[in-house]
């Protein structure tokens, strides 16, 4: 009763994809030679001799690293001072981003069920968050502190406020993306048996995409590390600031410890995002 | 009027659903139809089974029917109102009366089960109840009751990706049994059990769909089940109804010349496979 089709000997099957991949091959490598001329990209420079000299004289300098105890007593308060600052920038973020990502997550758009378009208003909500999102993260967290500093004076204030602000639109874009990017059956099921937005996020979203939210945000934490150290070189308090007037000092074994405290402060993130991963996933 | 089980009422002859000459195309923005002409009529306790070959257009039917899909053409009334018509806002709480059991279970792997089952409440429930029931279960023993009518009560706080297919089905079914809908839309629900599982399950869904008094639209492939059980037959073929009979009317002829000529769906492209989407998906 039933026919099944006779198997084709001789039907040529071109692959609809390898057009648009090769295409794309070609644009990025057009895009990307002009782009290293431009950067006057020359890696040959960094291996002649004057070159390598005046490394090898920067790097002994280096060692060994400063080690006496007022120097590490004072090293830990400003490592404590750094971390301090990294985690309330972070923690304000969040405050921020967390809001926007909700917002901005289309997933959750109940306009759009079943017509596949999104009402004007609330694409209208969506597009200005994900402007406002892209304006806080397009200014250097660095521009940010010289205003802060400016405006409130020297010390940590500055810096967490930069954080803040920078990171906020960071996280907000990265976690909506994440959100978008996980497993849809589940949330949409949700959503199309009444669930509200926040409870189709909490129960269908969420579990997929939890460890991948823990891990760019412990990642962003590490980051924040960084860019504090960088701020405290205008002045926002903490290590960078310390490392600043090493520098000026010309003390490379002041530098060199603290470059090995940073190390630790990232292998310890790294440490604490293997653990939370394995906990949630 | 009458109350039902959520507290609306619902007056009697309003049927819960009434569709006429309603035509629906194919998700995903081809022009092709998925539905056409569809006249049907389903009251409050009524049971109907929907058969049909692959790509007929039950999952799209059922899809409508949970206001999850709108319709092309045609009229659609759920519980006396044209759910398209309405804001946003009220066809959402619309949606929370009806439940769509869809074939693949949506259960995140991650989560467990009690949770995933638990989920059902969430129309009902406040954002603070919701996350409250996150880190701490509100209700285990409801679910603990819903898991067991399946035969699942002992895995009540597995993790729902240690579960096989088929128990994660039924897990899907009892996400149904904790709802309050009066409108039970279930898409194949057996497709991944045995034959004692299947009597079994659909033994249930009936208690529970009788017991409230709720409509329950149930999508099958096994014909034979579907007649023994189901006191009315609509038959799908190509997007279009074939029949709509009490199960005494549905003759051996009748199913054999629905499931002639069973071809592969090729005149329903995925969505996945526009042209649009080819090259990013496919190349990485």
């Amino acid at each position: 009763m039933h026919s099944i089709p006779a198997a084709s000997t001789s039907e040529r099957h071109p692959d609809p994809a390898w057009r648009g991949r090769v295409t794309t091959a070609l644009v990025a490598l057009l895009l990307l030679w002009p782009m290293l001329v431009a950067s006057e990209f020359k890696p040959s420079l960094l291996f002649d001799v004057q070159s390598l000299t005046a490394t090898g004289r920067f790097l002994a300098d280096f060692f060994p690293p400063a080690h006496s105890p007022e120097f590490l007593a004072l090293l830990l308060r400003e490592t404590w001072q750094t971390v301090a600052i990294a985690t309330s920038g972070l923690a304000l973020a969040l405050l921020g981003a967390i809001p926007a990502t909700l917002v901005v997550t289309e997933r959750l758009s109940v306009s759009r069920l079943g017509t596949g378009r999104m009402a004007l208003p609330s694409r209208v909500v969506r597009q200005a968050v994900r402007w406002l999102l892209v304006l806080l993260r397009s200014v250097p967290e660095l521009v940010w502190a010289l205003l802060f500093v400016r405006i409130i004076g020297l010390g940590p204030t500055a810096g967490v406020l930069a954080i803040a602000l920078t990171y906020c639109g960071m996280l907000g874009k990265v976690y909506a993306e994440i959100l978008e990017s996980s497993e849809r059956h589940a949330s949409d099921t949700l959503l199309a048996n009444g669930a509200s937005r926040l409870g189709a996020l909490l129960y269908g979203a969420l579990p997929e995409s939890a460890s991948e939210l823990v891990s760019y945000t412990v990642y962003r934490w590490e980051c924040a590390i960084r860019g504090s150290v960088v701020m405290g070189f205008v002045g926002a308090g903490g290590l960078g600031q310390r490392m600043d007037e090493s520098m000026k000092m010309l003390a490379g074994g002041e530098v060199c410890a603290m470059l090995l405290v940073f190390v630790l402060l990232v292998a310890a993130a790294d440490l604490v995002s293997k653990q939370l991963r394995k906990r949630l996933g | 009027m009458r109350a039902t089980a959520s507290g609306d009422t619902l007056s009697t002859g309003t049927p819960v659903y009434r569709l006429d000459g309603l035509s629906a195309r194919h998700a995903g923005g081809t022009r092709a139809y998925a539905l056409q002409d569809i006249t049907l009529a389903v009251q409050a306790g009524e049971q109907i089974a929907l058969i049909g070959p692959s790509g007929a257009g039950k999952t799209t039917l059922l899809a409508t029917l949970s206001v999850g899909h709108a319709p092309d053409g045609g009229t659609f009334e759920a519980f006396g109102t044209d759910p398209w018509r309405l804001s946003d806002r009220a066809r959402h709480k619309l949606r929370a009366r009806l439940f769509l059991a869809p074939q693949t279970p949506p259960l995140p792997p991650r989560q467990r089960v009690v949770t995933a089952v638990l989920a059902a409440r969430l129309p009902g429930w406040s954002l603070w109840q919701a996350l409250v029931s996150l880190v701490r279960p509100a209700d285990p023993e409801a679910a603990w009751r819903a898991l067991s009518r399946f035969n699942l009560g002992d895995k009540l706080y597995a993790r729902v990706d240690r579960l096989s297919g088929g128990e994660r089905q039924r897990c899907g079914l009892a996400r149904l049994l904790l709802s309050s809908a009066q409108a039970l839309l279930v898409d194949e629900p057996l497709s991944a059990l045995d034959p004692a599982l299947s009597q079994l399950t659909l033994a249930t869904l009936q208690q529970e769909a009788a017991a409230r008094n709720a409509a329950l639209v149930c999508s099958l492939h096994q014909v034979e089940l579907a007649l023994a059980h189901f006191p009315r037959i609509v038959a799908l073929k190509e997007g279009r109804i074939v029949f709509d009979l009490p199960r005494e009317q549905v003759t051996p002829a009748m199913i054999g010349e629905l499931y002639l000529n069973e071809q592969p769906p090729a005149n329903a492209p995925h969505p996945d496979d526009l042209p649009a989407k080819l090259a990013v998906g496919a190349c990485l």
